[in-house]
């Protein structure tokens, strides 16, 4: 039994392992300064000059622009959540409901998106993927933040009651501050879902080869640019793809280590 | 008794179907420090929270009777609960500061109820700080957290904070009992003091605490009032047979 736990604990460490050396092995000799800096030329995708910047930049408007949503829509939700906490039945119809969405592939989103972008009369574009990576990353962020809150002492909420203040101002004052560095940690557990989406984005944002530049206009994206490039028969094209997969790694990476040092500034005053 | 600040007549608390007061009746006395001592899990706590509808806060609590704070029953469905807890302070068993700087601590309340210039929330903060006794440890760490002060220190600051919204009354929860021994005289003393100009009400299991600070006391026992007086008398000649056996520590 034990022999069998160690065995999986090696197989968890080494699949990270192997993703990380097999994306660095076939992505380094590909990956450039130019790479980084330009965006597609004539003749890109059959290994001629240009660069992935249109999708690097796509990628972090959709996923910043997501997050950003769903924070203000999960915030609500979540606060909605602790301020009437006592009507459970409620309570328990929007958990299953987030548990349920959290387990929709994220193709559904897509396909959900562009239905709700071809009724808003819009078409694939930045905003488009915007919100269908919101909705994507709704159920993870409300979850994260759900629990967060929870954590936090009655005895804390009930020293703001006796001072006379609302169930909203002691929600909005307390509790938030409280539990901000788990606010934050949530962010990233959405941003990183929603940057490293491919299917909710293939339809609502599209894919162009330009840089970003208005919400109504389509934006690249980095997995759909591993996609896309992977997909091609040219090896130095694939290679392209496996670079552009090292970018997506390194940006969670930096993400990640970014809000650990928030995380540490904000925690500050959190009482334990 | 003349001029009490609280009547509470006939009051009763449940937690779903489990009784935790029942049918209290007893005056608290203005600007003396009013004891409620008794056994574990006697409803002392129940008793002292009743006076400022923390109870409210607790899922399945039920109230009967009524708690008059100035003229008015504060179970009233007219009352504003609010303004109850703003004018009847708490200070908790563990000191919880909120998570913030010292001086948004003290500030938080009196924030809450409108107050905005600065001059005149810095010199509220000195002045509450130094009624609890701790604006010489701090002074010159005001906006740091909280969270690092001692918990002595958490818990002066609590009191500081709970007396910058000008409460009428101060309700304490076995205030000391998660403190050393100095800085449980140190609120001790305050307590001392502060009762020229508030009402306390003070739950404790110590009895030797309740001898130091008490005017009046209170004695329950499994949720009844056996007895109150002024705590000469209760102390020094008991009417009743339970609340001497306690005294005399037969039973905590």
């Amino acid at each position: 039994m034990l022999g069998l736990m160690i065995a999986s604990v090696i197989l968890v460490i080494g699949v990270l392992l192997l993703i990380l050396v097999t994306v660095m092995v076939k992505g380094l000799p590909a990956l450039s300064l130019q790479m980084l800096i330009q965006v597609p030329k004539g003749g890109y995708y059959l290994g001629k000059e240009g660069g992935i910047l249109n999708a690097i930049a796509g990628s972090l408007a959709l996923a910043s622009g997501a997050t950003l949503l769903s924070f203000v829509f999960g915030m609500a939700v979540a606060l909605y959540l602790q301020l009437f906490a006592g009507n459970s039945r409620v309570v328990h119809l929007v958990q299953l409901s987030l548990d349920v969405l959290w387990g929709v592939p994220s193709i559904v989103y897509g396909a959900f998106g562009f239905t709700l972008l071809l009724l808003l009369g819009l078409r694939a574009s930045l905003l488009g993927g915007i919100i269908a990576l919101a909705l994507l990353e709704l159920p993870i962020m409300v979850r994260a933040m759900e629990e967060v809150m929870c954590m936090v002492p009655f005895q804390l909420k009930e020293a703001s009651y006796a001072l006379g203040a609302t169930r909203l101002e002691t929600a909005l004052r307390v509790l938030v501050r409280q539990a901000a560095p788990g606010l934050l940690t949530a962010m990233l557990l959405a941003f990183g879902r929603g940057i490293g989406d491919a299917a909710s984005v293939l339809f609502t944002a599209g894919y162009t080869d330009r840089m970003p530049t208005s919400l109504l206009r389509p934006v690249a994206s980095l997995p759909l640019a591993v996609f896309f490039q992977l997909g091609t028969p040219l090896p130095e094209v694939q290679q392209r793809a496996y670079a552009a997969a090292l970018v997506l790694i390194v940006i969670v990476l930096i993400t990640s280590i970014v809000t650990r040092l928030l995380t540490r500034r904000l925690s500050r005053h959190v009482i334990r | 008794m003349n001029n009490p600040v609280i009547r509470i007549q006939g009051l009763s608390v449940a937690y779903g179907d489990k009784p935790a007061v029942r049918n209290v009746e007893v005056d608290i006395p203005a600007r003396q420090i009013t004891v409620i001592i008794g056994p574990s899990g006697c409803g002392k706590t129940t008793l002292l929270r009743s006076m400022s509808r923390l109870l409210d806060l607790i899922e399945g609590v039920r109230v009967e009777g009524q708690v008059i704070f100035e003229g008015q029953n504060i179970y009233d469905p007219g009352s504003d609960v609010t303004e109850v807890r703003k004018r009847v302070g708490l200070l908790a068993q563990r000191p919880f500061p909120l998570p913030m700087s010292i001086y948004e601590n003290v500030a938080y309340g009196p924030r809450l109820h409108g107050m905005r210039k600065r001059v005149e929330m810095n010199a509220l903060v000195e002045k509450e700080l130094r009624a609890a006794g701790l604006w010489d440890e701090v002074k010159d760490r005001l906006h740091t957290p909280a969270s690092a002060l001692s918990i002595g220190q958490q818990q002066r600051l609590c009191l500081a904070r709970g007396l910058a919204v000008e409460p009428e009354v101060l309700l304490c929860d076995e205030a000391t009992s998660a403190l050393d021994p100095i800085s449980a005289r140190r609120i001790e003393e305050r307590l001392l003091e502060l009762k020229a100009n508030y009402t306390i009400v003070l739950v404790t299991h110590v009895l030797r605490q309740a001898r130091r600070l008490a005017d009046y006391v209170i004695f329950m026992y499994l949720g009844e009032l056996i007895e109150h007086g002024p705590a000469s008398q209760v102390f020094s000649n008991p009417g009743e047979a339970r609340t001497r056996a306690y005294l005399e520590g037969e039973f905590y």
